[in-house]
């Protein structure tokens, strides 16, 4: 079974169990190792489509980690060993077969420092259509604009895409990174530490974005900043690292119950500063 | 961590027992006017009203604060948002007091129409659920929270009983009615800050759980 089939395995009545309880990925008792380094420590979770979750916790907790585990990005490191399972709409994308560079196209990720290619504007956001086949001019057109007017950047582009995308600020070349993550049509969106590198009004500006996004595309963001969390998710996953330093998941609920009342004492300690 | 924020949450807290401990004095003394027809004293709660009222502001300024440069999350927050709330029922609880010292400068040297037993029992009984009101907002005490909400029965208890009291004075000289009626407003005041006590209860109980709730709603 390749990836590619699960547009098929959509509609299949014998596989609507995604579609019924409304998660699109889903982590059940997943364990993650870099060699002999326990990485990620039983972590289950439900993940709801059109949706924004935020992982959250201290430093060398295993969000990133946990957050490649969705688009396995962890397999590009040799030693790294994933047990237990990961779904992505109800397929085990783990499995045997899966055409990983479909995955990712379907599950695309957006980085903590800016990246966009050393190439046009135009070009950087046609670059996944073109490597998944797309030649035609027109259409190549319609989707840099699509993209480019989705990542709200369409303004401050359209008259330079044959500039350079390294030629403009910081807070647009992320934005070009999410119209280049856009224009290959992705379900879900992975962000890790989007907004590090970005001053507050860019960073609210992806913030402002992300809220938009969300009503078509599932968003899970790995973030250091807890207004952020706050501000953005409707869902928080607090990872923290264990006795025996594996990140697991201490606590996972709605955004507006894990920062005004969250159930376990060392969520709270985390939120309020007193640990971490 | 956060050594400066942690000091300025426990400062907060702090200012919140002193306005509560001017508030508890305030009806200590209004009662006590009331009663000895001290009008002097009764002038002094009117004009320490005003102090109340500023330390009011004083610690919504505060609050305000920590909210804007603190980020305050979880307890933290619903502790600030809690003081926000006790702020506007200790203050009317304070205008209350004023309300009774008004109403002895009102009655001056009339003569009284009875001794005033009941009224400063429930004076005596706000002042304690005050008191440990503060002590269950300082330890987040749930049992005891509800425990003062229950209370507030036995000041509504007292209030009818001076209310059918003076109504049959009142039935039986109609000459006492202004006196009776100015009575009445005491009663009713003094029933009133019970009841505001019993908000500053539910905001103990949502500090503790996060919860917001209805505890014990008054029959007034």
């Amino acid at each position: 079974m390749t990836i590619g089939n699960l547009v098929t395995l959509k509609t299949d009545p014998a596989n609507t169990r995604a579609a019924e309880d409304g998660h699109c990925l889903r982590l059940q008792q997943v364990n993650l190792y870099y060699g002999d380094f326990h990485a990620v420590k039983d972590v289950s979770l439900d993940i709801g489509a059109r949706s924004i979750t935020a992982i959250i916790g201290p430093s060398g907790c295993g969000k990133s980690s946990m957050l490649r585990l969705f688009n396995r990005m962890n397999d590009l490191i040799p030693s790294a060993r994933v047990e237990g399972l990961v779904e992505f709409d109800g397929v085990d994308i783990y499995q045997s077969g899966i055409d990983v560079v479909e995955l990712r196209k379907r599950v695309g990720m957006v980085f903590q420092k800016p990246n966009p290619f050393p190439m046009s504007i135009y070009d950087n956001v046609a670059f996944g259509p073109r490597r998944h086949g797309i030649r035609n001019k027109r259409i190549l057109d319609e989707i840099v604009e699509k993209s480019l007017i989705q990542a709200a950047i369409w303004d401050e582009v359209k008259d330079k895409l044959g500039q350079s995308g390294l030629s403009i600020s910081g807070g647009q070349q992320q934005r070009l990174c999410i119209a280049r993550v856009l224009a290959v049509e992705p379900e879900v969106i992975l962000m890790d530490e989007p907004c590090s590198a970005l001053d507050p009004i860019a960073t609210l500006k992806i913030e402002d974005l992300m809220r938009i996004l969300s009503t078509n595309y599932t968003i899970v963001i790995v973030t250091h900043n807890m207004q952020q969390a706050a501000r953005v998710s409707d869902m928080t996953a607090f990872l923290m690292v264990g006795e025996d330093r594996a990140g697991m998941l201490v606590e996972y609920a709605h955004t507006n119950e894990i920062f005004t009342n969250p159930k376990n004492k060392k969520t709270e300690d985390y939120i309020t500063g007193r640990f971490g | 961590m956060r050594k400066n924020y942690e000091r300025a949450l426990k400062a907060l807290q702090d200012e919140v027992l002193v306005m509560a401990s001017m508030v508890e004095k305030s009806i200590k003394r209004s009662i006590e006017a009331l009663k000895n027809r001290d009008l002097e004293l009764a002038r002094q709660i009117i004009a320490d009203d005003e102090a109340i009222n500023n330390k009011r502001f004083d610690i919504e300024e505060q609050c305000v604060e920590l909210i804007a440069t603190q980020q305050p999350m979880a307890v933290d927050l619903r502790i600030i948002i809690a003081i926000l709330n006790m702020l506007v029922d200790l203050e009317r609880i304070g205008d209350h007091s004023e309300g009774i010292a008004k109403i002895a400068i009102m009655v001056g040297d009339e003569p009284p129409i009875k001794p005033l037993i009941d009224l400063p029992r429930m004076a005596e009984k706000s002042c304690q659920m005050l008191s440990e009101a503060m002590d269950a907002f300082i330890n987040r005490d749930v049992v005891l929270a509800k425990k003062i909400c229950d209370d507030d029965e036995e000041v509504d208890a007292l209030y009818e009983q001076v209310f059918r009291e003076l109504l049959i004075i009142m039935a039986e000289n109609p000459k006492t009615i202004k006196r009776a009626t100015r009575l009445i407003w005491v009663a009713h005041n003094l029933e009133r800050s019970a009841d505001r006590i019993t908000n500053i209860c539910e905001r103990v109980v949502f500090i503790a759980t996060g919860h917001m709730e209805d505890i014990g709603a008054s029959k007034y």
